[in-house]
């Protein structure tokens, strides 16, 4: 029997991991001489007591859904998928390709389009560090970070040498055609009678979000290959005695991995700048690491850790922008948080499973 | 029902709030971050140059994402600041798409132009005052190899790479660039490290005076100069006072005095384009106390004459970004 309820291993760690690490973050607050307690509240404020907050929030969010997604899909096969941020590259240059060479005519059709270039150019990427892994024993871990160098240099060079307008200086692609633009939140929200501030980024792609969270649980948990992938994570010699190939599942995992990872472009390159920047992952890639960690994988608790990410985000700018705490400070607060929830997991997990163990000793 | 509703109020309240300060001016600093030594700091400086003149106050705000290129000039303009300073061309499509939401709040862009009524154009002439520290770098250099390190490789930067060559080259035909740019990606602006290791790759293929372009990371480049005992030339701030006697001088980018400018305009800053070259003042070269000892009357004489020359119009120095090519080098 587990010396851990699963409740407690679901609920209980993150939530003990968050405490502690805002309890850090408020005394390097009070030790720069600002007030913990108003630093929380600005945060709060900022982030979810109004539609504007929520409206980055949940934009943020989005992100980290996907990218924590695509970690986790990879974590089931036993993968460590670090290179979310080059596939999510190569998924904006999907997104951008796909909106800027032909006319669509409304943005439903676009809307389609962009997700399977997206997905397409994000798996792609994939596909060739799980090849690597799977044929030649190429560690994954070393070719997927490598890749997201090459994945910003080709950007770059795209972006510089190929797509930039002609006289622009800005290294990017000229705006998507109006007919592309897709619904925001407040759009959506606004058709059933809910108001939403309209100037903040939440689009559509929160809902694809949720629908991709919903199939990767699908998927995993109610198809013959989500068991492959999880058998395969668990052990790889039992499942190549069950018959699964593990060349397989290594690159059918990857390829869904950096497909998810790619999609997370659908909501900033399309949903929000409307134009390929040369900046497209943003770090959400590596976010989206600590998400799955503290989600443990799964598909709830991803979506549950993205909203927290989601949360800091905008919190955190809502807290440079009234105080004198500087952005590095902020970085610090989120980086703390990482720490806790995904790094340093155990420290908070194995004191609490002694302490159930005694407890159940004593009944 | 009542969730949203409360929400909505605690939105009004904020809004409320806000609107209720001064129109005070709004500095919105882009990613390279406040205290670069270099761009961001010198905008930073004139605002605080104006705050000390005129005892009066302003907001900034340093980015971190992408998305909140639009989302924090439009809290700056929630937060009543106006005029807002918005700096580096990244932020070009950002006022495309918002400045034309707030008809009445005054916007001024460095590094950019844009097309509104309520926006102020600010670009400068980086290629004249590069032209000038690349004459400094040619005359003072004794191998006859110079570097030049840029940050992100995009077009404003080989403008300065440009400029600085074909200076090079009009003092010494025979003279060696060697030029080299820090990465790809924005996280070129903040690397010191990295600008130092190509520094020290350039001195070790035999430059002497190595050129940084490239914000933050110029700091690493200027310190490998130093350490390896040669010269460097510091960019947009005044640089010499880093390490006084390796420093040869500093291409100057009057940030500072734009962004003093604009603050003291005040809600009535006139929009447009403002061209910030030579002759307006807007770039040029530093001599202080820190290098005094390293210019000589010779190449004062030198540089003056190409001054006039470059105002006179005499003396027209490429600007790599008109044709996105070089004369003189080849990036």
């Amino acid at each position: 029997m587990e010396a851990l309820p699963k409740w407690a291993d679901a609920v209980l760690v993150p939530l003990i991991s968050i405490v502690i690490a805002f309890a850090i973050s408020a005394l390097v607050i009070l030790a720069i001489g600002e007030n913990p307690l108003e630093a929380m509240r600005l945060m709060v404020e900022g982030a979810i007591a109004s539609t504007y907050g929520w409206g980055y929030t949940l934009f943020y969010a989005t992100n980290f859904i996907f990218t924590g997604l695509a970690v986790a899909v990879a974590f089931h096969a036993g993968l460590f998928n670090i290179g979310g941020e080059g596939q999510a590259t190569l998924g904006g240059l999907g997104v951008a390709l796909v909106l800027l060479n032909v006319a669509w005519p409304h943005w439903t059709v676009a809307l389609a389009a962009a997700v399977l270039g997206a997905m397409a150019f994000g798996a792609l990427w994939a596909l060739v560090p799980a090849w690597l892994q799977a044929k030649r024993g190429s560690h994954i871990v070393i070719t997927t970070i490598m890749f997201n160098f090459i994945a910003a240099a080709l950007l770059n060079y795209l972006l510089v040498n190929v797509l930039k307008p002609a006289g622009q200086m800005d290294p990017a692609t000229a705006r998507f055609a109006a007919a592309t633009v897709v619904p925001k939140l407040a759009h959506i929200l606004g058709a059933v009678g809910i108001p939403f501030n309209p100037r903040t980024p939440a689009n559509i792609a929160l809902v694809l979000a949720l629908v991709a969270a919903f199939l990767v649980w699908i998927l995993l948990w109610h198809t013959r290959l989500g068991y492959q992938v999880r058998a395969f994570g668990k052990s790889e010699p039992a499942a190549r005695y069950a018959g699964i190939s593990p060349v397989r599942i290594t690159l059918w995992a990857m390829l869904i991995s950096g497909g998810l990872a790619g999609l997370m472009t659908v909501n900033t390159v399309m949903g929000e700048a409307q134009r390929l920047v040369m900046n497209v992952s943003e770090g959400a890639g590596f976010i989206g690491i600590a998400v799955a960690l503290m989600g443990r994988s799964h598909p709830v608790g991803v979506v549950l850790a993205a909203l927290l990410f989601g949360f800091l985000y905008q919190g955190g700018a809502e807290l440079e922008f009234w105080t004198s705490i500087t952005r590095e400070l902020i970085v610090v607060i989120q980086a703390l948080v990482i720490l806790f929830t995904g790094a340093l997991d155990e420290m908070v997990r194995a004191p609490l499973a002694r302490l159930f163990v005694a407890i159940r000793g004593r009944r | 029902m009542t969730l949203m509703q409360s929400l909505l109020g605690a939105a009004a309240t904020v809004a409320l709030t806000a609107g209720a300060a001064l129109a005070e001016p709004g500095l919105v600093i882009d990613m390279g971050g406040k205290f670069d030594k270099s761009f961001n700091e010198a905008a930073w400086r004139g605002a605080e140059r104006w705050k000390a003149e005129t005892g009066g106050s302003y907001r900034d705000i340093e980015m971190q994402q992408e998305a909140q290129r639009e989302q924090f000039v439009r809290r700056m303009v929630d937060a009543g600041s106006n005029p807002i300073v918005v700096l580096g061309f990244q932020n070009m499509a950002t006022l495309e798409k918002v400045a034309p939401d707030y008809p009445d709040t005054r916007f001024a862009l460095i590094d950019g132009v844009v097309d509104l009524p309520n926006v102020r154009s600010i670009i400068f002439a980086e290629h004249e005052g590069s032209y000038l520290v690349g004459l400094l770098a040619a005359m003072a250099s004794k191998s006859g190899t110079v570097g030049f390190v840029g940050g992100m490789d995009v077009p404003l930067i080989r403008k300065f790479g440009c400029g600085y060559a074909q200076g090079v080259l009009a003092a010494n035909p025979n003279a060696k660039i060697i030029a080299n740019f820090t990465g790809t990606t924005p996280a070129a602006w903040a690397d010191p490290v990295k600008g130092g290791e190509i520094a020290r790759s350039q001195i070790d293929q035999g430059a002497d005076v190595v050129y940084a372009a490239a914000g933050a990371t110029g700091i690493g480049v200027l310190q490998a100069a130093a350490d390896a005992g040669v010269y460097s030339i510091g960019v947009d701030s005044n640089q010499n006072h880093l390490h006084p006697g390796s420093v040869l001088t500093s291409m100057l980018k009057r940030v500072d005095n734009a962004t003093y400018e604009v603050f003291k305009a005040g809600p009535a800053v006139e929009t447009g384009i403002v061209v910030m070259d030579l002759a307006a003042g807007g770039v040029g070269w530093a001599l202080d106390e820190n290098n005094a000892a390293l210019i000589t009357d010779a190449m004062k004489a030198k540089v003056a004459e190409a001054e006039a020359a470059i105002i006179a119009g005499t003396l027209k120095v490429h600007d790599y970004m008109s044709d996105d090519s070089c004369p003189a080098i080849t990036f």
